[in-house]
């Protein structure tokens, strides 16, 4: 090692663009909230708060499981269409149309456990097709974001399900100490995934096989049940969020649901920090980078601009997000 | 030996054979399909899917993806609604512009930033698509009937379409550069391994450049024969075209790893989920099954599947032993 270097092991000069990488997110998001406190009317209200909170947990909830899934090198396009699929499914189980269930809590817990874990085995489907066959996720999983939509719709013949069962919707609009349930479980899920990622040794996996996945294979790491089991739980996570999505709703319909979410998880897991191309990953910057999205699309529309520019604002976000964080992993 | 030369074959013109299978099919089956109408109808829809498509090959061969190509095409049909008062080629030329716009921003995004393809395209996607959306003002755009607009998308030229004849025209074009200009080898070199194309002093960035400005031009070809033949610049159509892309080339043999392909295979695979539709809507006419719209999706989707297993099993035998679990 010559002496230059290890002068810069000791003391690194300060990086503008590490830095930004490190802590952007987290800065744009404290911006963010000194604008809207300075500009936007009605902003410092529980009503505000709750709004965007309600509308960032599906996102959260399912980006989670995209975190994971990005880390080992991945990518999952199959969310949106699971969530249809969940939400379709669930209100055909609470409602009796399958098989008349007379007690409404046995009904409505039979519903979320079987629809979250129908999820989870479509997303187990995935892990199969990508560590058994060696297809590309991408391509992977383009398969059941085609046929997943289509399913929900064949199910539910594309027609609109509109309900009121309370102890269903309880996920979507019930509270626990006055905090909404889906931010409860949203946080949950956080403090799960990111405990999980740090501290277990299968999460250390997920980043070993995100990071070299060869050398992980030969370090003797079962890389194809790492595999398996991140996409079941983006499944799980997916199918859990579309009940989120359709008790808020009192209604679900399986041309609507979900769409369009995994562009928003993947942007939320973007800007968050993870490196798209696996290998590092962080949860808590998934949930800033999700909130920071949020926030911004808040702003526009609170100040008056239009949704379709908000569209072109989020791509520039993306962009520059990802363009920080590789010249921060440069130097 | 002759069994692995039979499965490579196979690997090469199955996408041909399953093609003509599926054309017999519908030909004995039923009474209209080899028909005028039904071919010239089958086309001229099938052609926008094929000009995008043909983009998509390019942009896979050399390795990348391009997810923008729907919303471009989009854009393209807003932007060319928009100026086709001035003219036909007025609007011609204005789509196909927004298209090569877009596509630049890709190919400065990628060569230049070094941004993932994938997450560059993502973003251009919902850029384009927030575009055409404030041109649009969120609804659809009126063409112009006075300026013989319409007649790009609606008329026939020597008996057939004429967005036929441009897809044919663009296809043959495609071929001759990938087969026989330095560039068109270039591409497949990139995708093999770009490293080593760049130690051997080819252009990479170069070519990279090029094929995302190639597709984002012919999504908005794509776009203005939208606009021309619906009468209407749609900001909201183009939602998963970029799938159903990526799925005919897919289909047609190229590999999304780059570096394989071929221009007349993704033609093949275009036409081969297009003519499933129309049989399906055919055996749909027949009364003995009646699936409801909603069961296309299930049907391509698991189209897909099965042609991703065979690639895979068939990629599989020519490299080193694949680990099971």
């Amino acid at each position: 090692m010559t002496d230059t270097a290890r002068q810069q092991l000791i003391s690194r000069p300060f990086d503008p663009f590490d830095f930004m990488a490190r802590y952007g997110t987290l800065i744009a998001l404290a911006l963010l909230i000194l604008f809207n406190f300075a500009f936007t009317r009605n902003f410092a209200t529980m009503q505000t708060l709750n709004v965007n909170l309600t509308q960032v947990c599906t996102i959260v909830i399912v980006a989670v499981g995209m975190t994971l899934v990005i880390a080992t090198g991945g990518i999952d396009l199959s969310v949106g269409s699971l969530m249809a699929i969940s939400g379709a499914l669930a209100p055909m189980i609470f409602l009796g149309k399958i098989v008349p269930i007379g007690n409404v809590a046995l009904a409505v817990a039979a519903a979320m456990i079987i629809a979250v874990g129908v999820a989870g085995l479509f997303g187990l489907f995935n892990g199969w097709l990508i560590a058994r066959f060696r297809i590309q996720p991408i391509v992977a999983t383009l398969i059941l974001f085609i046929a997943g939509r289509g399913i929900a719709q064949v199910l539910t013949n594309g027609n609109l399900q509109t309900f009121r069962v309370p102890q269903f919707q309880w996920i979507g609009l019930g509270r626990l100490f006055g905090i909404p349930v889906q931010v409860v479980l949203m946080v949950l899920l956080v403090i799960a995934a990111a405990w999980m990622l740090k501290r277990t040794v299968f999460g250390r996996q997920i980043i070993a096989v995100g990071g070299n996945e060869r050398a992980a294979e030969l370090s003797g790491i079962a890389v194809s049940r790492v595999k398996l089991v991140v996409y079941t739980i983006s499944g799980l996570c997916a199918g859990i969020a579309g009940l989120v999505v359709i008790a808020i709703n009192s209604s679900s319909d399986a041309n609507l649901v979900g769409m369009g979410m995994e562009l928003d998880a993947i942007a939320a897991v973007a800007v968050g920090g993870t490196l798209l191309s696996g290998g590092k990953a962080t949860i808590i910057g998934t949930l800033l980078g999700a909130m920071t999205i949020q926030l911004v699309r808040y702003t526009l529309l609170a100040n008056g601009v239009p949704d379709a520019a908000a569209l072109v604002v989020k791509a520039g976000i993306i962009v520059l997000a990802v363009w920080i964080q590789q010249q921060g992993r440069r130097t | 030996m002759t069994r692995p030369r039979l499965i490579s074959l196979l690997g090469s013109y199955g996408v041909v054979l399953a093609l003509l299978l599926l054309i017999l099919f519908g030909w004995a089956r039923y009474d209209y399909f080899v028909g005028l109408f039904n071919i010239t109808s089958v086309l001229r829809y099938n052609s926008m899917f094929a000009l995008v498509a043909l983009g998509m090959c390019f942009v896979i061969m050399t390795g990348g993806i391009d997810l923008s190509v729907g919303s471009t095409a989009a854009l393209g049909s807003v932007v060319a609604a928009l100026a086709s008062p001035q003219g036909a080629w007025i609007g011609l030329g204005a789509g196909v512009g927004a298209g090569l716009c877009v596509g630049l921003i890709n190919a400065i995004l990628v060569t230049r930033l070094k941004i993932m393809p994938f997450v560059a395209t993502l973003a251009m996607m919902l850029a384009a698509s927030g575009t055409a959306l404030l041109l649009a003002d969120n609804q659809s755009v009126s063409v112009s009937y006075e300026s013989g607009f319409t007649s790009i998308g609606q008329d026939n030229f020597i008996g057939f379409p004429i967005p036929a004849w441009i897809a044919i025209m663009t296809y043959v074009v495609g071929w001759v550069v990938l087969n026989f200009t330095s560039t068109g080898r270039g591409v497949l070199a990139v995708g093999g391994n770009e490293d080593a194309t760049r130690l051997m002093g080819l252009p990479a960035d170069r070519i990279k450049f090029l094929v995302y400005l190639a597709s984002g031009g012919l999504a908005g070809l794509a776009g203005v024969i939208l606009a021309s033949q619906f009468g209407a610049g749609q900001p909201i159509e183009g939602v998963g075209w970029e799938l159903f892309a990526i799925a005919a080339v897919v289909v047609g043999g190229t590999l999304l790893t780059g570096g394989v392909g071929s221009v007349g295979a993704t033609l093949a695979g275009v036409l081969l989920l297009g003519i499933l539709f129309n049989v399906l809507n055919f055996e749909n006419g027949k009364g003995w099954i009646s699936l409801s719209a909603y069961w296309q999706s299930v049907i391509r989707g698991l189209f897909l599947l099965v042609v991703v297993i065979l690639q895979a099993k068939l990629s599989s035998r020519g490299s080193v032993a694949v680990r099971d679990y």
